[in-house]
């Protein structure tokens, strides 16, 4: 894949995942016969929240990807989905905050605290926002090995995403459970690599 | 039994009589203009053809509160035997065979037996009552439904002394009802009250709303209402009435018993394991609306608190 091809492919890409708040929009202002149904909060919280984690796991499955195919390209569009899906995110709490609690800041801090599926859902947030800081070129080549090991964080976020959906299980039961399939399978091709390494260089 | 004083009802807000009685040949003349769209009316279900809902009455303790659109009472429903999503039942529930209906009566009561539908209507007047539906998911509706009250229903069978609680359970049928495939509840969907809360004024057999018949979507051809609990209480598509000595298991208790109880009061102090219950979401509001604080027994505490006065309503949840 030569370098002038990268360009295109990220404009793409970044189109695919502009697509689902554009469709939101579109919905929120009840353009033709789109609407946002009986409970629109509700609604717009889902969309953000799914759209923000399913771009999470597209990230997920670049490497894997990568090792499989050898299309090393693959990775130049990984920061750009990372944001995408913490841009999402942020919108999903912003959303929490001002649509659904409306500024009630004592009823906000009680359901982060007392409520597990809020709890983790905030705190896999809180915990993008390092990696989300860190994700220009300068921060890259600043923090070298240890830009890496930051970024490893993906790995407790993405269960706590995964978590905070399932456990808030208000919609379709069975719709969270396809994405703990999911990022089983994706977490786990992981460390199946990473054993197939350590036995062929030999343990260390 | 109603202790409270009936809200006094403006004579300007009630619709006059011509044009009530007249409202069928009014919507579908509105509906042959074009002005009306025809969504409520395909989905009716067919009620007996000797029961009519043209004489029903208004309730005089009905809500003075706006009903929430028709749109999203018959388009934002949980009705699992047919997907688990909001909108599925809406788009699914053409399959559920309303007629013929039956219903079967058993335990402990001296007149058991199986009715069809028509045996269980003709006897009664139907009412239409404005009540406030409540779900344990945090979001809520006002529903003109029409029907008639359960306890009118229930003295028919003449249930003994033993009869100290009511179990209805649902339709049970694969061939209508694709989300019974997956085992998320345990089918049929079964629901219970005590024989007090069932012999309660306010608990309600439904056969209809917004002046019409219940489309299938919102458990039709008869369903229960009881608006001082959480709405998965109020069973859809009755088919088996029991009276029995001991508690009735029910569907979401069986489910998650820390999370559903057998009462499931609306109570704003008592949280749901997972999220709070102080306050609600009304469906069909914009996305500015803000949440309302749920009232204690979703504002029906002067009719039902005193079935719970000995009661530990947080160990009782």
């Amino acid at each position: 894949m030569t370098r002038s091809l990268i360009a295109p492919l990220k404009i793409i890409a970044c189109l695919a995942c502009l697509a689902p708040f554009v469709w939101l929009l579109l919905r929120a202002f009840a353009i033709g016969p789109l609407d946002l149904g009986a409970n629109p909060v509700e609604e717009v919280l889902h969309t953000l929240g799914k759209s923000g984690l399913n771009i999470l796991l597209i990230t997920l499955t670049i490497t894997p990807l990568r090792r499989l195919t050898g299309l090393h390209w693959l990775v130049a569009l990984r920061r750009m989905l990372g944001l995408f899906s913490f841009a999402y995110l942020s919108l999903h709490f912003l959303t929490y905050i001002t649509l659904d609690w409306g500024f009630a800041w004592n009823s906000l801090i009680v359901d982060i605290i007392a409520r597990p599926y809020i709890t983790v859902g905030f705190t896999g947030l809180v915990l993008m926002l390092p990696l989300a800081v860190t994700s220009t070129n300068r921060m890259q080549k600043r923090l070298g090995r240890k830009w890496v090991k930051l970024h490893r964080l993906i790995y407790v976020i993405a269960p706590l995403g995964i978590l905070h959906f399932y456990w808030q299980g208000i919609r379709d039961p069975f719709e969270p459970l396809v994405y703990v399939g999911i990022v089983t399978l994706l977490l786990g091709l992981r460390i199946l690599y990473w054993i197939g390494k350590r036995r062929m260089t030999g343990k260390s | 039994m109603l202790i409270k004083t009936a809200r006094d009802i403006k004579n300007s807000e009630i619709t006059p009589e011509n044009i009530f009685r007249d409202r069928r040949r009014i919507l579908a003349a509105g509906l042959a203009a074009g002005l009306l769209p025809g969504i409520g009316l395909d989905t009716e279900a067919a009620l007996p053809s000797s029961i009519s809902l043209d004489k029903t009455k208004p309730w005089p303790n009905s809500l003075d509160e706006e009903h929430s659109d028709f749109d999203d009472v018959t388009g934002y429903n949980n009705y699992y035997e047919f997907g688990t999503g909001k909108t599925d039942p809406a788009r699914y529930a053409h399959t559920l065979v309303t007629d013929p209906w039956s219903i079967k009566v058993e335990g402990e009561a001296e007149n058991t037996g199986t009715f069809t539908l028509e045996d269980i209507l003709r006897p009664h007047s139907f009412e239409e009552r404005v009540y406030r539906l409540r779900c344990v998911e945090a979001w809520s509706a006002v529903v003109p439904w029409v029907g008639f009250p359960l306890a009118d229903l229930l003295k028919r069978f003449a249930p003994t002394s033993k009869a100290k609680y009511v179990k209805f359970f649902t339709l049970y049928e694969p061939s209508q009802m694709p989300g019974l495939r997956y085992p998320v509840l345990e089918w049929p969907y079964r629901e219970g009250l005590t024989i007090a809360e069932a012999m309660n004024p306010l608990s309600l057999m439904a056969i209809g709303l917004y002046g019409q018949a219940l489309p299938n979507q919102n458990g039709a051809p008869l369903r229960l209402v009881v608006p001082w609990k959480y709405g998965f209480k109020s069973i859809k598509s009755i088919v088996r009435i029991r009276f029995q000595e001991s508690q009735p298991g029910t569907s979401w208790n069986k489910a998650i018993p820390q999370e559903y109880g057998f009462y499931s009061n609306v109570n704003p102090r008592v949280d749901h394991p997972r999220w709070s219950q102080a306050s609600e979401r009304r469906i069909g509001g914009s996305l500015f609306s803000a949440r309302t604080p749920t009232l204690m027994f979703n504002g029906y505490e002067a009719e039902v608190a005193h079935l719970y006065r000995d009661l530990d309503l947080v160990r009782n949840y």
